[in-house]
C-alpha cells in the first residue's frame, strides 16, 4: 500500500450540513483529512470543496464512490495527480527586530516570490503561494529567523487542459 | 394561491404522494400536525414505543414496496427511532421518518425535548433534511419519498421544527423534485450487459447468487428465467431469500455462515458467479479466500459503490436488477449456451445434501416446517434475530418473492413482531406471522397492544428456550461451553402476558398440539400468540466458524 497525498474535489449543494456529512463520512471510513478548503461557487447555490488526505489511492477511490452516493454532492472526484495543479497559500508573521534578520527575511520572501503585506519595526507579514512543498520549504528556511505565527489555507487544485470537475 | 399552514401542507403532500398509513407516537412538537390529521384520510396507527412504530413502518414498506411512514415527536421520540432507521437503512428498505422539532428560534439552545436528530442520524440515513422554510414543505416531503424509494432504497429523516408547521405560506404542490447530486441508474449500460454476456456464455459451471436487490426490484421472474436458460443454480443471501421459490429445482437456498450445504458447496465450485443485488456481506461470504476462489464474478448492483467494495468482480452491470436480468436474458436467448453436465452436478450435490433428519420432536426445524404447512403460499413471515432466524432461513420454504422479511444487516432483536404488524397493515388480506425467540419477543412484545387494539391480527410464534440462544451457541462451540450473560430463565409467563394484551395465547408442548394451535390461528381473525418451549441446547447447523471459508462447515455429527 502506497500512501500519497490525494486531492479530492467536490461540487456540492451550498447548504448547512453538507460539509458535516462529508467530513463525517471520511471519519467513519477511517481516513484523516490533511487539508480542506471550501467556498461558495460562482453560482451561490453550489460550493466547491477541496480535501486532501494521505492514503492509498485505491482506498480513496472507494471512499469517492461512497461519497458520490450522497444526495447533496453533485460531483466528487479524486484528481489525477499527473495532471493536477495544486496551490497552497500561507500568511507568515516573522520576528524581525534585528535588521540583519529583516534583510534575510526579505531576501527569502523574494526568493519564493512572496508578497510583503505588512512591515512593523520588529515584524514582517509575508504572503507565500506555491505547491504545498514550496510553502513548507519556505517555512523551513525562515524557521531560524523566528516564525511568530503562520496561517495556511490548505490546498486548492484544478486539472490541466479541458478536463473539469463536472466532466465525467 | 391561498395561504395555508405548514402542517396542512405536510398532510396534503403526503396524501398527494399516495400515503395511506402512518405509524408513530405523538408529542408536543407535533400538536399542530395531529390536529390536521383529524381531517385526513391517512390512517394513523399509534404505537407504544417509537422503536416499534419505526419497525412497523419498515415492515409495511417491505411488504408493500411503498415507503413506510413513521412520525414521532422531537427529542426522545426522535432518538427512539434510531434503531429502526438503521435497521431499514442496512436492509435498503424505504422508510421515511418525520421528526418533530422545537421551533427554529429555540434550536441549538438545549430546549425541552430538543435533540439534533439530523446530526444523530447523519451516518444511518440515505438522506436527511431539516425544513427551515414552510414554503419548502411540499418539496421536502416529495424529495424524502423519492429518495427513499428509488435507486438503492433506504431510510430518510425529515425534521420539522414546530414553527415551520404553524407558519403560513403559499404552497406549490406541483414543485418538481430535482436533486442534482442524486441520479439513480435504472437502465443498465448496453456495453456492460454485452461484456457480462460474453463472460456468461463462456461459463461451464455458472452459479447465481441473489440478494435483496432482486426482491426490491421485483425481479423474481427474470431471475428464474435466466437461471433456467443458463442451467445455473441459485444461492441467496439472507436478504435474497425468496428471490427464487424454494421449491424451484435450481434453488440452492441460503449461502453463508448458516447456509445450506448445497449452496456452500456449489458457490466455491463455480467458474462464473453472477451476483445480483447482493453486497457480499461477511455473513454471506464467510472468509473471502474460500468464497468462489476460482470464479469470474459478474456483479449486478444498483449501487455503484458496492462494486469491488468487498469482493473484486471481473465485470459489472450498474442498474436495477430487473432491467439488468431481462437485458441479459434477451442477449443470451439467442446464444448457444453450454450446459453440459453441470445440471447433473447440481442434482448430485442436492441429493448428497438431502440428508436432514427432522425426526418427530418439537424441535425448531419441525416447528418451522409446520408453520409452512399451515400457512397459505402467499402468507408473509417475519423473523426476529438469532437462532430461530437462521433455522427459518434454512427450513422455511418461500414460494412468493417478498414474503419472508427479516432484519439481516443490522440484526435487530425485537424487529419481528412490530414488523409483522406493519406488514399486516400493508396487506390486510394476507396471513402474517412473526417467528420470534423469547429474547427478541420480550424486547418489543408490548406492540401486541397495537395488533389487538388497531385490529391488525397477526400470529406470533415464540420459541422459548429461556436463553439468548445464538450467543449461547457460540459460547458452546467456541468458548468451551462456558455460558455467560445468556440466561433468560425469567419468571415472566409469555402466554399469560400475551393474554393481558388482549391476544389469544396458547402454550404447546408437542408437535401435534402446535399443529392444532396453528390451524386455529390461521382460521382466526384475531391475534394469536403460540408459545413453544424448546430445548435450550439446540444448535443451528450448518455453522461456519468465524474466519473460516464456505466449505469449512460445522455440523451436529
Amino acid at each position: 500500500m502506497t500512501m500519497s497525498l490525494n486531492v479530492i474535489s467536490f461540487l456540492v449543494e451550498n447548504k448547512p450540513g453538507v460539509l458535516f456529512n462529508i467530513s463525517n463520512t471520511i471519519r467513519r471510513k477511517n481516513f484523516n483529512i490533511h487539508s480542506i478548503t471550501a467556498i461558495a461557487g460562482e453560482h451561490e447555490d453550489t460550493t466547491r470543496i477541496t480535501i486532501t488526505s494521505k492514503a492509498d489511492a485505491h482506498e480513496i477511490d472507494k471512499l469517492v464512490e461512497q461519497m458520490s452516493k450522497m444526495v447533496d454532492i453533485i460531483r466528487v472526484k479524486r484528481l489525477d495527480p499527473l495532471r493536477t495543479i495544486q496551490r497552497d497559500l500561507a500568511l507568515v508573521k516573522l520576528h524581525t527586530a534585528d535588521p540583519m534578520a529583516q534583510e534575510e527575511a526579505l531576501e527569502i520572501i523574494n526568493k519564493y516570490k512572496g508578497l510583503i503585506l505588512d512591515i512593523k519595526p520588529d515584524t514582517v507579514i509575508a504572503q507565500i503561494t506555491g505547491s504545498v512543498n514550496e510553502v513548507s520549504d519556505f517555512h523551513e528556511e525562515v524557521n531560524h529567523i523566528g516564525v511568530i505565527e503562520s496561517a495556511r489555507t490548505g490546498i486548492t487544485a484544478i486539472e490541466k487542459g479541458w478536463v473539469t470537475l463536472m466532466e465525467k | 394561491m391561498t395561504k395555508t399552514t405548514g402542517s396542512r401542507a405536510y398532510i396534503k403532500t403526503l396524501e398527494n404522494e399516495g400515503v395511506t398509513h402512518m405509524f408513530g407516537i405523538t408529542g408536543a412538537a407535533l400538536i399542530p400536525i395531529c390536529d390536521d390529521l383529524l381531517d385526513s384520510k391517512i390512517k394513523y396507527i399509534p404505537g407504544v414505543h417509537e422503536q416499534g412504530s419505526a419497525h412497523m413502518a419498515d415492515g409495511y414498506a417491505r411488504a408493500s414496496g411503498k415507503p413506510g411512514i413513521v412520525q414521532v415527536t422531537s427529542g426522545p421520540g426522535a432518538t427512539n427511532i434510531v434503531t429502526g432507521v438503521a435497521t431499514a437503512q442496512l436492509d435498503s428498505a424505504p422508510l421515511v421518518c418525520f421528526t418533530g422539532q422545537v421551533p427554529m428560534n429555540m434550536v441549538g439552545t438545549d430546549a425541552f425535548q430538543e435533540v439534533d436528530i439530523i446530526g444523530v442520524t447523519a451516518s444511518i440515513t440515505k438522506w436527511n433534511y431539516q425544513v427551515r422554510d414552510p414554503a419548502r414543505i411540499p418539496w421536502a416531503v416529495k424529495a424524502g419519498m423519492y429518495v427513499s424509494n428509488t435507486g438503492r432504497k433506504g431510510a430518510v429523516v425529515i425534521d420539522l421544527p414546530k414553527n415551520v408547521t404553524t407558519e403560513e405560506a403559499e404552497y406549490d404542490y406541483d414543485v418538481k423534485v430535482e436533486l442534482e447530486g442524486y441520479k439513480p441508474v435504472i437502465d443498465p449500460d448496453p456495453h456492460e450487459l454485452d461484456t457480462a454476456v460474453k463472460v456468461l456464455t463462456e461459463a461451464e459451471r455458472p452459479v447465481i447468487m441473489a440478494g435483496g436487490g432482486v426482491i426490491a426490484s421485483g425481479a423474481g421472474k427474470e431471475l428464474a428465467q435466466l437461471a433456467e436458460l443458463l442451467m445455473a443454480p441459485v444461492a441467496t443471501s439472507l436478504m435474497g431469500k425468496g428471490a427464487i421459490p424454494s421449491n424451484h429445482p435450481l434453488s440452492l437456498g441460503l449461502c453463508g455462515m448458516h447456509g445450506r450445504h448445497e449452496a456452500n458447496y456449489m458457490v466455491p465450485d463455480a467458474d462464473v458467479l453472477l451476483v445480483v443485488g447482493a453486497r457480499f456481506s461477511d455473513r454471506t461470504t464467510a472468509n473471502l479466500s474460500g468464497f468462489a476462489p476460482n470464479a469470474k464474478i459478474v456483479h449486478i448492483d444498483i449501487d455503484r459503490s458496492e462494486i469491488d467494495k468487498n469482493v473484486s468482480s471481473i465485470t459489472k452491470v450498474i442498474g436495477d436488477a430487473r432491467h439488468a436480468l431481462s437485458g441479459l436474458y434477451k442477449r443470451l436467448m439467442v446464444q448457444n449456451i453450454r450446459t453440459n453436465g453441470w445440471h447433473n452436478r447440481i442434482t448430485e450435490v442436492k441429493q448428497y445434501c438431502e440428508t436432514y433428519d427432522y425426526g418427530t420432536d418439537i424441535s425448531t426445524p419441525n416447528i418451522i416446517r409446520s408453520i409452512r404447512q399451515a400457512l397459505p403460499n402467499d402468507a408473509i413471515v417475519t423473523t426476529d434475530v438469532g437462532q430461530h432466524q437462521m433455522f427459518a432461513a434454512l427450513h422455511y420454504d418461500v414460494y412468493e418473492s417478498g414474503t419472508f422479511l427479516t432484519s439481516g444487516g443490522l440484526g435487530t432483536m425485537g424487529w419481528g413482531l412490530p414488523a409483522a404488524i406493519g406488514a399486516k397493515a400493508a396487506k390486510p388480506d394476507r396471513k402474517v406471522l412473526a417467528i420470534c425467540g423469547d429474547g427478541g419477543f420480550h424486547m418489543t412484545e408490548n406492540n401486541l397492544t397495537v395488533a389487538v387494539d388497531e385490529d391488525l391480527p397477526i400470529i406470533a410464534v415464540v420459541l422459548n428456550n429461556k436463553l439468548l440462544g445464538m450467543v449461547a451457541q457460540w459460547q458452546r462451540l467456541f468458548m468451551d461451553g462456558r455460558l455467560s450473560t445468556v440466561d433468560r430463565d425469567y419468571s415472566v409467563d409469555y402466554t399469560e402476558l400475551s393474554k393481558t394484551y388482549g391476544a389469544h395465547a396458547v402454550r404447546t408442548e408437542t408437535l401435534d398440539e402446535f399443529n392444532k394451535a396453528m390451524r386455529e390461528a390461521v382460521d382466526a381473525d384475531y391475534t394469536t400468540v403460540i408459545e413453544v418451549p424448546i430445548d435450550p441446547n439446540e444448535n443451528v447447523f450448518p455453522h461456519i466458524p468465524p474466519g473460516m471459508g464456505l466449505k469449512d462447515i460445522l455440523t451436529d455429527d
